[in-house]
């Protein structure tokens, strides 16, 4: 057990920063997973935080103790590596054990402790095996038994899935998650599945091109994106973006070839301004009024169905349930409702932070005047 | 292969015949010469059946060229060789591949470079230094002092000068260092997080999975070892240090002696077995680490 503190931490290769000035704090027994797409310098941050890579400034400290210049096997973490890296040579008892053994852990303890491990990950009759000989998933256990065996503080998995069949993954990201509820150590979990991200964590950082863009439980940051980043990575279809003008005399928002009312005041607190505005395919709502637009493509998910098209020459997506019957080259008519719409700002990227449907105009919501144009 | 025709089959077997009696055909006359008496060896032409008189030419051989002592120090000297390159070269590779150092290309580009100078092209030099250890750092110190100092020490006659020259390898660094680079990074990076430094996870992890590596390189290197003839004739003067290639020479009929070739090959034929029992023995490793697949 654990907390991890990250004081504006910056990583560079030669002159080429990667990360840009990082500030987290986790507490202790947490299920971390730092979620953002390839190259955005996630597995630079768990690595520093294993101590595999240097900083270059700032500092983390682990238990309030500042480790940057502590070796990995002082800082009291362990990592499942996204390859397993197995020593290719020795058994899976071996593997589990060897930290104890360097360690110099007495022989008797150490089989006790593998065995117990070994329990644990469900590997008790393969521990004679070499890894060569054992599948993907139970390759992953061992690494998983590797870094049980220890009693770390900290439990570091650098995309540990990735390398895993999609049923595999699903049985394994449910024993990570069990196994983080036994043992409570802090755990790091980097990806970029966000599937996993959202089922996993406690608490969930996006990140993008180095810096953070959101901290929070995953079901705020699907509801409250903080920034267009975040709005476009996270959900699945995408969330639908359309760049738009704010009207503040006639009070309304045109994006996507329509025109939609909103209340005066907050016409006037957005004021004339370049804004992006976006709504989740699955908050689309089939209704008799609203925007029109014509079907493309279907995909079937089974319990229900995503709607693919255009508007006003931007992708669209809808998510609509499994009655709603419509071929390619039909016309459908959503509702974009007022209180699903997010705003960012387009000069920074940034969320702007208002309620479009107040609480009183919401029974109206449904009535909202929304017109093709 | 591509294609089975008799025809191609046919041509196949004629190229493997010649190629293989090529590589055999000097072996079976050392065999069969080796086995026959004087006059059998002399005769004309030359009969390529091997005798019964295998046991005595070699006896003769033995005591005539002193193949005791020779055999022997041969055998030293070439597992010194063997033992001294490889682990100098399984380190050399370490520290090049596994360490962060600047100037590392530079180095190992220098080893490299050295692929193309062998013993024979510095071997001038080699022996300036093996003769005199103690000549730079004279020279050092009546330049700096102007003292003449007299400090006579030297590898002549020693089996630490027959083998000390030879160890330096760049075939077995390269070799080494291309093994290394198959292994995945997170594999050091795992034993880094499992607590073990970087002489633990030389001896734990790179020592195991070098294994055919090492094998392979034992091979080359101790036939290396065995058939060096230049250096040795070099530093040794002393008979008690005389290495196999050096007795070969004693094992030559003298220009106005009789011609007894049978001993000389028998003799020959006793200094070719350590080598061919080192390569028969580890054939098998040699193949699959210079190939290098296994992991």
């Amino acid at each position: 057990m654990a907390d991890i503190a990250i004081r504006a931490v910056r990583k560079s290769y030669g002159k080429n920063p990667t990360l840009h000035g990082i500030d987290l704090a986790f507490a202790s027994g947490e299920f971390v997973v730092i979620l953002g797409p390839s190259g955005c310098g996630k597995s630079t941050l768990l690595r520093m935080i294993a101590g595999l890579e240097e900083i270059t400034s700032g500092e983390i400290a682990i238990n309030g103790k500042v480790v940057n210049r502590l070796e990995p096997r002082e800082r009291g973490c362990a990592m499942v590596f996204q390859n397993y890296a197995l020593y290719p040579h020795m058994t899976v008892a071996g593997n589990i054990g060897y930290a104890l053994k360097v360690a110099g852990v007495p022989k008797a303890e150490r089989l006790r402790r593998i065995e117990e491990t070994a329990k644990i990950v469900g590997l008790s009759d393969y521990l004679d095996r070499k890894p060569a000989a054992l599948s993907g998933g139970q390759r992953q256990r061992v690494a998983m038994a590797r870094a049980i065996i220890r009693e770390p503080n900290v439990f570091l998995f650098d995309e540990p899935l990735s390398n895993l069949d999609a049923k595999l993954r699903v049985t394994m990201r449910a024993e990570i998650r069990k196994l983080h509820q036994r043992l409570s150590a802090t755990s790091i979990f980097v990806t970029h599945d966000q599937v996993e991200a959202m089922t996993l964590a406690d608490k969930l950082v996006v990140m993008n091109k180095g810096v953070v863009e959101q901290v929070g439980q995953p079901l705020d940051i699907y509801h409250r994106p903080a920034s267009i980043f975040v709005a476009s990575f996270i959900g699945s279809p995408a969330m639908n973006l359309f760049d738009a003008a704010v009207d503040v005399d006639n009070a309304c928002l045109t994006f996507g070839g329509t025109k939609m009312v909103i209340d005066r005041a907050l016409a006037v607190r957005l004021g004339a301004r370049h804004i992006t505005v976006g709504i989740r395919p699955e908050q689309c709502v089939v209704a008799p009024e609203g925007v029109s637009i014509k079907v493309d493509f279907i995909e079937e998910l089974g319990s229900g169905r995503v709607i693919h098209s255009e508007l006003n020459g931007h992708p669209f997506a809808a998510t609509v349930d499994e009655h709603t019957r419509a071929r390619p080259g039909d016309r459908v008519t959503l509702e974009l409702p007022l209180a699903h719409l997010h705003l960012f700002d387009q000069e920074t990227g940034r969320r702007i932070e208002i309620d479009l449907a107040p609480r009183a105009a919401r029974n109206s919501a449904s009535q909202q005047t929304l017109q093709a144009v | 292969m591509i294609q089975r025709t008799p025809f191609a089959n046919a041509l196949t077997y004629c190229v493997m015949i010649f190629g293989f009696l090529l590589l055999i055909g000097p072996f079976i006359v050392i065999v069969s010469g080796a086995s026959q008496t004087f006059q059998q060896v002399n005769a004309i032409p030359f009969s390529f059946m091997p005798q019964d008189r295998l046991l005595e030419n070699m006896g003769a051989a033995w005591s005539r060229a002193h193949l005791g002592t020779a055999m022997l120090n041969s055998f030293v000297m070439a597992s010194l060789v063997t033992v001294g390159k490889v682990a100098l070269s399984a380190l050399t590779a370490f520290a090049i591949v596994f360490f962060r150092t600047p100037l590392k290309g530079f180095f190992f580009w220098m080893v490299f470079i050295t692929l193309m100078l062998p013993l024979e092209v510095r071997v001038v030099p080699t022996y300036a230094v093996a003769a005199d250890l103690f000549q730079p750092v004279r020279l050092l110190i009546s330049a700096v002092t102007g003292f003449e100092v007299s400090v006579d020490w030297n590898l002549l006659n020693s089996y630490a000068g027959l083998t000390l020259p030879l160890i330096a390898t760049a075939t077995g660094t390269f070799l080494y260092r291309q093994f290394y680079l198959t292994l995945p990074d997170e594999l050091a990076e795992a034993a880094r997080m499992d607590g073990s430094g970087a002489i633990r996870f030389f001896i734990d992890m790179l020592l195991p999975l070098s294994r055919t590596n090492m094998l392979a390189l034992t091979t080359i290197m101790f036939v290396y070892g065995w058939n060096q003839y230049l250096w040795p004739l070099l530093m040794v003067t002393d008979p008690q240090y005389k290495t196999t290639m050096m007795s070969l020479v004693a094992l030559l009929p003298s220009d106005n002696g009789t011609p007894d070739w049978n001993v000389t090959l028998a003799g020959s034929l006793i200094i070719m077995l350590p080598p061919l029992i080192v390569v028969a023995v580890l054939q098998r490793w040699f193949v699959r680490g210079l190939v290098a697949t296994e992991k």
